[in-house]
């Protein structure tokens, strides 16, 4: 585990869609290396503080920062942030019909790298990953995300990070939707692909994924807000307890202190 | 995506450099104005041609004066009839070498890249500046397997029977008030033979260059495709930008015989000062295939419907189209096929861009005859509008007169998400090169039919909009 400051830094993050708050002060800090699980009910704002992170234009951050290696990123566009190595993993990728995934991603690489890479080494290099994430070959020529199964499209997410080599990764929900081999898969995708100056904060509602990418801390977000942190132990008693007796637990001992 | 005045000058200004630039006006004849029966005969003479074609003329201007003008479609209340000159010649003697052509009017050329993409990848080139054709030349082994390519005129002169046998015979002038007036002051267009079984196998091309300004031009074609034989024929066009209108009116007549198979390919680029009214129209036999794919980019008003006759079993017609619609255009496109004999199919696909406040009409007819039972046919549209100030409508009609047939039909209008722009985004891509990708990915299916310079072509002149289209 590094040591080292932290290089990813949220503080006091209030955000609001369409005038309505939903995270309503989130504190977060990662250290180059660290992986941390982010899970909460479904609507308690994770989503929303990774479509923040990216710069989704519908999020207005109203207060508190994101540094990112010492600088707030809230102004900078979502391009400028890819650029700066954040990469996020959405939990319903988006189609692209017409545009091969080959040729999608050899674009983003040229914009995220922002130098010229020809379509032969290119090639050499998306298939290499892909062999290394067993995902077919034929994936490279389909449209990207056309028509694609949900976990087909989960898997292209990962592939994306392994090409796009980011420092920070937020992938949010990368488990949903796949079957326990495609868990698997995917988790051992991720640990195989993480190094030691990468972050991942992952977002999920299951403990299954985080036996692969194993996580320095789990956090519970409830109602826009991180309420209780931990190590990987949070997770296993969380999925033992479910939210609302854990949460009534942290609320008795809040009190009682 | 907010439309800014701005970048609607700026991708003007894009296309006034790189095609909208005008030579003095150099004409050696230019017809006095309006549409008076003199002005048929002084064309029709100046051809030296035989008598039953200014015969053909003088009916066509008479079914011309006689049809109002169309009730649906674009408003065509502004075209200055009267103001126009409908015959302009630039040159007495048409060239087959680059060097017989008039310095200026090969410099056009070559500012349009035509020489180098004839000695790149094309079989056959013509080109035809204001009323005539004034370069044209064909592959010599082309020539020696009987493959005729020449300007319409030239086809009257040379091979008078087979002219006679199906001019006008596909596209009658009293199909509508445009043919009518095509059939009146016809001038240029392409005559072209391929005999039974000879395969051309790259493209031959014909491109249109309106220069004058106020004109009218009118683009004859007739194209006969014998029995197993296959010819791939492109055609473009641009114009200058004036704040004057001109007028483009042409007629393009193919026959495609038993299993024979013609792709015809248009990108149309004219100025947006330019009405273009167009009828195509295809005659199918048995086994036959016939391909339209119609690329609309220009013009001020086009009404242009590729059409498909299927006249004996087996016969088979594509109509793909693509119009992109930008400030002040109304391009009203689609297809018609028509079904006349048993298990005949036809499909028509349609894609349809619109943004600074442009519209784009999609209008498809399918028809099917009693006795064509077994025919299939499947139409579909999808539209993509870029901005608030753009619009696209879509006018489907079908007509079926028989049980046993197959059909599909779909419409799927849609605008370019904030999510997916945000996807791409999330990659790296800035927005204007988002929304390209989402355009280019859009009009894929349509492109990739075209030849590889073309596509890349078809792409960059959409990138370019692009660009400045996102603020
Ligand atoms: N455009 C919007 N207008 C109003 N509320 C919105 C809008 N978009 C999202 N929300 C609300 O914001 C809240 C947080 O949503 P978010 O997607 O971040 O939740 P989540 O924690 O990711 O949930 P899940 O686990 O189901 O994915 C939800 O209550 C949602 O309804
Ligand atoms: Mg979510």
């Amino acid at each position: 585990m590094a040591t080292e400051q932290p290089f990813f830094h949220i503080e006091d993050l209030h955000v609001e869609i369409e005038e309505n708050e939903i995270l309503r002060g989130v504190d977060l800090s990662v250290k180059r290396g660290e992986i941390h699980a982010i899970m909460g009910p479904n609507g308690s704002g994770k989503s929303t503080l990774a479509h923040t992170l990216m710069g989704h234009p519908s999020y207005e951050a109203t207060a508190g920062q994101v540094l990112f290696d010492g600088e707030d990123i809230l102004e900078r566009e979502p391009n400028d942030r890819a650029k700066l190595g954040i990469f996020l993993a959405f939990q319903y990728p988006l189609a692209i019909p017409g545009v091969s995934t080959l040729n999608f991603l050899r674009t983003s690489l040229k914009a995220v790298k922002q130098k010229e890479i020809s379509a032969r080494e290119f090639r050499k290099h998306l298939l290499e990953k892909m062999d290394m994430l067993k995902i077919g070959r034929e994936f490279a020529g389909r449209y990207l995300n056309d028509g694609f199964s949900g976990g087909e499209k989960k898997r292209m997410e990962i592939l994306q990070m392994a090409v796009l080599e980011p420092k920070l990764a937020v992938l949010d929900e990368i488990d949903s939707g796949l079957d326990i081999d495609a868990i698997r898969a995917v988790g051992e995708g991720i640990s195989s692909i993480m190094h030691p100056e990468m972050s991942i904060v992952i977002i999920t509602h299951y403990p299954r994924i985080l036996h692969f990418v194993k996580p320095d801390y789990v956090h519970i977000m409830v109602d826009g807000k991180i309420r209780q942190s931990g190590g990987f132990e949070l997770a296993e008693e969380l999925e033992a307890k479910g939210y609302d007796v854990l949460l009534d637990e942290v609320m008795v001992a809040s009190s009682e202190t | 995506m907010a439309v800014t005045e701005q970048d609607i000058q700026e991708s003007k200004r894009v296309y006034k450099e790189k095609y909208g630039f005008a030579d003095p006006d150099q004409a050696i004849y230019k017809a006095p104005k309006g549409l008076d029966p003199d002005r048929v005969i002084e064309i029709s003479q100046m051809k030296n041609e035989p008598e039953w074609m200014l015969e053909f003329r003088l009916k066509s201007l008479e079914i011309f004066n006689k049809k109002p003008m169309p009730k649906w479609g674009a408003d065509l209340s502004k075209i200055p009839f009267d103001d126009l000159s409908y015959f302009v010649r630039t040159t007495e003697k048409q060239g087959t070498t680059w060097e017989d052509v008039p310095e200026y009017i090969k410099d056009t050329f070559d500012k349009l890249g035509i020489p180098e993409a004839e000695r790149k990848f094309l079989a056959g080139v013509s080109a035809q500046y204001e009323s005539e054709v004034v370069y044209h030349s064909i592959q010599k082994d082309l020539e020696a397997k009987g493959v005729i390519f020449l300007s319409t005129e030239e086809g009257l002169e040379q091979h008078p029977e087979l002219f006679r046998q199906y001019f006008g015979t596909v596209i009658p002038s009293a199909d509508n008030k445009f043919a009518a007036m095509n059939g009146a002051f016809w001038s240029g267009g392409s005559f072209v033979y391929v005999p039974p079984g000879v395969q051309v196998t790259i493209p031959l091309q014909a491109y249109f260059r309106i220069n004058a300004e106020q004109m009218g031009q009118f683009e004859r074609t007739l194209i006969i495709v014998d029995e197993g034989a296959y010819v791939h024929y492109v055609e473009g066009c641009t114009a200058p930008v004036y704040s004057t209108d001109s007028f483009h009116s042409g007629v393009i007549e193919i026959i495609v015989k038993k299993n024979a198979r013609c792709r015809y390919t248009t990108i149309q680029n004219w100025s947006t000062n330019v009405y273009n009214l167009v009828t195509q129209r295809s005659a199918v036999y048995a086994g036959g295939v016939m391909e339209w794919v119609d690329a609309n980019l220009g013009s001020n008003i086009t009404m242009k419907y590729p059409s498909v006759y299927l006249m004996e079993p087996g016969a088979k017609g594509d109509i793909l189209s693509i119009a992109y619609a930008g400030d002040g255009q109304v391009l009203d496109a689609g297809g018609k096929a028509i079904h006349v004999a048993p298990n005949t199919s036809s499909k028509i696909i349609s894609k349809s861009i619109s943004q600074h406040g442009g519209r784009t009409s999609f209008r498809g007819l399918l028809k099917i005859y009693k006795g064509a039972e077994k025919s299939k046919s499947a139409m579909r549209c999808d539209a993509l509008i870029l901005d608030e100030a753009s619009r696209s409508d879509t006018y489907p009609t079908i007509e079926i007169e028989e049980e046993q047939v197959s059909l599909g039909h779909e419409a799927v209008v849609s605008r370019i998400g904030e999510d997916q722009l945000f996807y791409l985004m999330s990659r790296g891509l800035g927005e204007s090169e988002a929304a390209g990708m989402i355009v280019s990915g859009f009009i894929e299916p349509i492109v990739k039919e075209l030849p590889m310079e073309y596509a890349v072509e078809m792409n960059r002149l959409i990138q370019l909009q692009m660009d400045k289209a996102v603020g």
